[in-house]
């Protein structure tokens, strides 16, 4: 088996998070009752015309600027005509002949170390399909066009891959940088990134490709593993037993670990492409590539750099913080306010990241500002509140986003620091606890913290230990 | 004809701003004329004589509150091609496939319509999805010339066309993909105008060829077809094509004057197959023009050949996938039986078009199709290119270009249908124009001995409708 190599190219469709659709003004919102996103433009009804969603076209700009892209300055939509009822027109509104973006490529780094530049063909925009519903109780197909004109752009890379942990790593370099520019959130499991996977196999050393078949269905990186495995395998069986490869489309089913011919070259469509008369062409203007290129973001590699440089703080931490682009930019807006980075890594890597899984939320939800975060941490440096004062008080803020300092103070959370009135309970405590007091005296350590304990009972949390600690000592 | 009908747009426009007529009034006696005339000539599919009735009401209650007065056609009853979406009201394109469609919105040409205070009297008869030069291949039969009712009116607009002549409207708007309104205006002997391609949006228009087709007025005279263009135009954010200018108002441009305007006629449009009739009262009205002041001179336009097949392959290859969407599925006519997806396709396409889409859905997709591509539909592009450049050379000498509509006065029923490529022919004068996106107007110039109407049909360079409303104008004026 080793005497082979496999060979791999990505076609990547890509959900754009724009508010509204590619060519109307419907909403993208997913979920929804049936046909509540939906007008006649994006039903596909007689007379409707489709117009440009602008943000569709930077967003793609965007993405193909960081991919190494040259983006295509006169660039036109394109109809791909074929018959199904997910297809209100019959027609998708895509790009064949010029499209925004080619000859790009992107950096990976594989988790064994390989380090490769895997070329982009082309990135082009089209239109998402409706969903079809097939009702078996009714035995009929229902039709939703809720998803029907959704942006997407489909990433075509060039069969530059060689194994499911190089493809795993370019999947992974493109969600990273696309969702670092926002231009989408990129859940394999939701959709917004779909993979199609070209792969065939030939001898090593050979210069020609094998017949290659494009498999489809698969929705997570195990998925993607396991189908490259399996169609690796399934290809070198059929070449060692002298058949021949057959090059065709297979559905990946993740449950059954096997792949099945949808369809082969032969039945493949003509899809008749011609620029699609109802869109005027695209004209992009040295103006419109400053704006978009000025509004690149810090990618995670230079964040990595920077926040080893900057901050100081482990691998881990900035690992884990860079992960998420608005994870990045709350560490990044909490320590500029002036927080301690350790400090402020510390909440988002323990607490945050607790709350969010017991939430069963992500990052992108986080809701409580910078400046609170702060000013959270900044109560704890001063010792106003305690870490357990302080961890109910974040609770509030993950929730409603609470000013900490006026949460305290309606609460009354603030640690007490009249001394007199400390040393007042301290002196209680000792009195009302001699046989604690006597363990004391004869050497037995712990019997302190028992009476810490009844102090901070007795002061209802609101003072620092370390200071009940001292006085103690003191008295004692 | 009533009094009332007989009036062209404008004035009964007039009439009821000054409160001489009523808007219910004049509803009412199109509705009569329409119930008098059109079993006859058939030029309406739908009429919607109540909710006209109710349109009428409202509208003069607004004029009798002193709102509109800036609408000079506030009241005026109108006739809209069946081609083009009305909110509410069957909307067919003369097809079988959308017997039932009733559009929940409204094309934004009738909705301008509706905001200066039209009357919507009804939906007119059309070649199906505007394919065809007579009106004939409507799955809603044949409309009558009524010039003579044993010839056809003319096409795709023929409805249109027939209803401004026989007094069953105002005026009308039609659409224009190769000739659609000029040629139909010609033979039922009105005035009809093709703008530049993006001066009227086509949003809510059911597309034909998209890259062609442009709504414009059929009317009685000229002042009312600048007077509908001015309602009808502007940019609209709905259509990508439509263009972004300042509005005008056409009617601005009616002067009597062509002293200024240089008039060029194509030799090669008085070649061979041309009636001698039509070449004289051609000529005559340039002679007209020329005792007006303007200047007049022959010239050779070149390429006039190849526009009638680059048209047909550029139309019919966008025809092939706008008609797409017609698939019995979401709305329009589904088979009764069928056998699984595929089969209720192919039954309810095969049993919803006519015969003559059926062909230029077939011709369309074969030029688009693998292989035949570059051959067909880009060399077709290659020499619509040509074509513009040729207008453009001709327009830098010359202001207008005079010509015929069409090669013929209106044939008689069921003599076009037997013979397709004899009906394409017929569109030599008509279809580069809207190969180029020209403005161009059709204005009657004479009849023939056997009293059918001729029309004579003049261009101008792109965004030039001023220039050609006014030697209309002067035209009309002066013959």
């Amino acid at each position: 088996m080793s005497d082979y190599e496999t060979v791999i190219g990505l076609e990547v469709h890509v959900e754009l998070a724009t508010k509204t659709k590619i060519f109307c003004g419907c909403s993208t919102e997913f979920g929804g009752e049936p046909n509540t996103h939906t007008c006649p433009v994006c039903t596909g009804m007689p007379g409707s015309l489709p117009v440009l969603n602008r943000q569709v076209l930077e967003y793609a700009i965007a993405v193909g600027l960081a991919t190494n892209c040259d983006i295509t300055r006169y660039c036109k939509f394109d109809r791909k005509n074929y018959f199904y009822p997910d297809n209100p027109q019959n027609y998708q509104i895509s790009q064949l002949y010029l499209p925004i973006c080619r000859n790009g490529h992107v950096d990976i780094k594989t988790e064994s170390g390989v380090e490769k530049a895997v070329r982009i063909h082309e990135i082009h925009m089209e239109e998402d399909a409706g969903k079809l519903i097939h009702d078996d109780w009714l035995d009929a197909s229902l039709v939703d066009y809720n998803r029907s004109g959704v942006p997407l752009i489909e990433i075509v890379s060039e069969p530059d891959m060689r194994s499911a942990e190089e493809v795993i790593a370019y999947l992974e370099k493109l969600r990273m940088t696309i969702s670092y520019l926002g231009a989408s959130d990129c859940k394999l499991q939701e959709g917004s990134m779909r993979a199609d996977v070209n792969l065939s196999v030939r001898k090593v050393g050979e210069n020609e490709f094998g017949t290659r078949t494009e498999m489809k269905n698969l929705n997570s990186f195990k998925a993607i593993a396991r189908a490259i495995a399996g169609e690796t395998e399934r290809q070198i069986d059929l070449i060692e037993s002298g058949e021949k490869v057959v090059q065709e489309t297979r559905r990946w089913d993740d449950d059954k670990e096997c792949s099945y011919a949808m369809r082969s070259k032969e039945d493949a469509q003509d899809y008749r492409y011609f620029p699609d008369p109802d869109l005027v062409p695209v004209s992009v203007s040295d103006e419109m590539l400053d704006e978009i290129r000025a509004r690149e973001p810090e990618f995670r590699e230079a964040k990595i750099v920077r926040y080893a440089e900057e901050f100081g703080l482990p691998e881990k931490d900035i690992l884990l913080i860079t992960e998420n682009k608005h994870l990045a930019d709350i560490f990044e807006e909490t320590v500029s306010c002036g927080a301690p980075a350790k400090k402020v890594s510390n909440w988002l890597m323990v607490e945050t990241m607790r709350l969010l899984k017991e939430n069963n939320l992500d990052p992108e939800d986080i809701r409580f500002s910078p400046a609170h975060l702060a000013s959270l941490i900044d109560l704890t440096e001063q010792r106003t509140v305690n870490s357990t004062v302080a961890k109910e008080v974040f609770e509030d803020m993950f929730k409603t986003d609470c000013d900490p300092v006026k949460y305290v103070e309606e609460h009354g959370l603030a640690t007490q620091n009249d001394e007199g009135a400390l040393r007042e309970t301290i002196q209680k405590v000792i009195a009302d606890n001699p046989q604690s007091v006597e363990d004391y005296h004869n050497g037995k350590e712990k019997a302190i913290g028992f009476l810490v304990g009844q102090t901070m009972k007795a002061m209802q949390g609101k003072c620092d230990p370390g200071s009940v600690n001292k006085i103690l000592k003191e008295l004692l | 004809m009533s009094y009332i009908t007989e009036l062209d747009a404008l004035s009964l426009g007039r009439a009821i701003a000054s409160g001489e007529i009523r808007t219910t009034e004049a509803t009412e006696e199109y509705l009569k004329s329409i119930e008098e005339q059109d079993g006859t000539y058939n030029c309406y599919v739908t009429v919607d004589g109540d909710r006209a009735m109710e349109a009428a009401k409202e509208i003069q209650a607004r004029i009798d509150k002193g709102e509109l007065s800036d609408s000079p056609l506030a009241g005026v009853p109108v006739a809209i091609k069946d081609n083009m979406c009305t909110e509410g009201l069957l909307t067919t394109c003369s097809s079988r496939i959308l017997y039932n469609f009733v559009p929940t919105y409204e094309s934004t040409a009738v909705r301008k319509l509706r905001n200066a205070g039209a009357v919507i009297l009804g939906k007119t008869n059309m070649d199906e999805f505007a394919m065809g030069s007579t009106t004939e291949t409507s799955y809603f039969g044949p409309t009558r010339n009524p010039a003579d009712p044993e010839h056809v009116p003319g096409g795709s607009s023929g409805g249109s066309a027939a209803a401004v002549a026989a007094g069953e409207c105002a005026y009308a708007l039609g659409s224009d993909t190769g000739g659609s309104i000029r040629q139909p205006a010609s033979y039922c002997g009105v005035v009809g105008i093709k703008p530049t391609y993006g001066t009227v949006s086509r949003y809510g228009l059911i597309a034909y060829g998209s890259s062609l087709d442009q709504i414009g007025p059929l009317t009685r005279n000229v002042s009312d077809a600048a007077a509908v263009l001015t309602a009808i135009s502007g940019h609209d954010d709905k259509d990508s094509t439509s263009v972004d200018m300042p509005a005008k108002d056409y009617t601005q441009a009616l002067k009597k004057d062509v002293k200024d305007i240089k008039i060029g006629i194509p030799k090669d449009y008085f070649g061979e197959g041309l009636d001698h009739e039509v070449a004289a009262s051609v000529r005559a009205a340039a002679d007209v023009l020329k005792a007006a002041g303007a200047t007049v001179e022959e010239f050779d336009l070149s390429l006039v050949n190849y526009a009638i097949p680059a048209y047909y392959t550029i139309a019919a290859a966008e025809a092939s996938s706008n008609l797409e969407r017609f698939d019995g599925i979401k709305y329009g006519y589904r088979t009764e039986d069928f056998a699984g997806l595929h089969n209720m396709y192919k039954k309810s396409r095969s049993e919803g078009f006519g015969a003559e889409v059926k062909r230029r859905i077939m011709l369309g997709s074969f030029v688009l199709s693998s292989g035949y591509y570059d051959a067909y539909y880009l060399k077709a592009l290659k020499v619509k290119a040509l074509i513009k450049k040729a207008f453009d050379d001709a327009f830098a000498k010359y202001d207008i270009i005079l010509g015929p509509v069409a090669p013929t006065t209106a044939p008689k029923l069921g003599e076009s249908l037997s013979d397709p490529i004899k009906m394409y022919l017929g569109d030599i004068y008509t279809i580069s124009v809207n190969l180029a996106g020209l403005p161009g107007i059709s204005v009657p110039c004479g009849t023939s001995t056997d009293g059918l109407p001729i029309g004579v049909q003049l261009l101008a360079d792109c965004f030039n409708e001023e220039k050609l409303l006014r030697t209309a104008f002067t035209y009309e004026q002066t013959k």
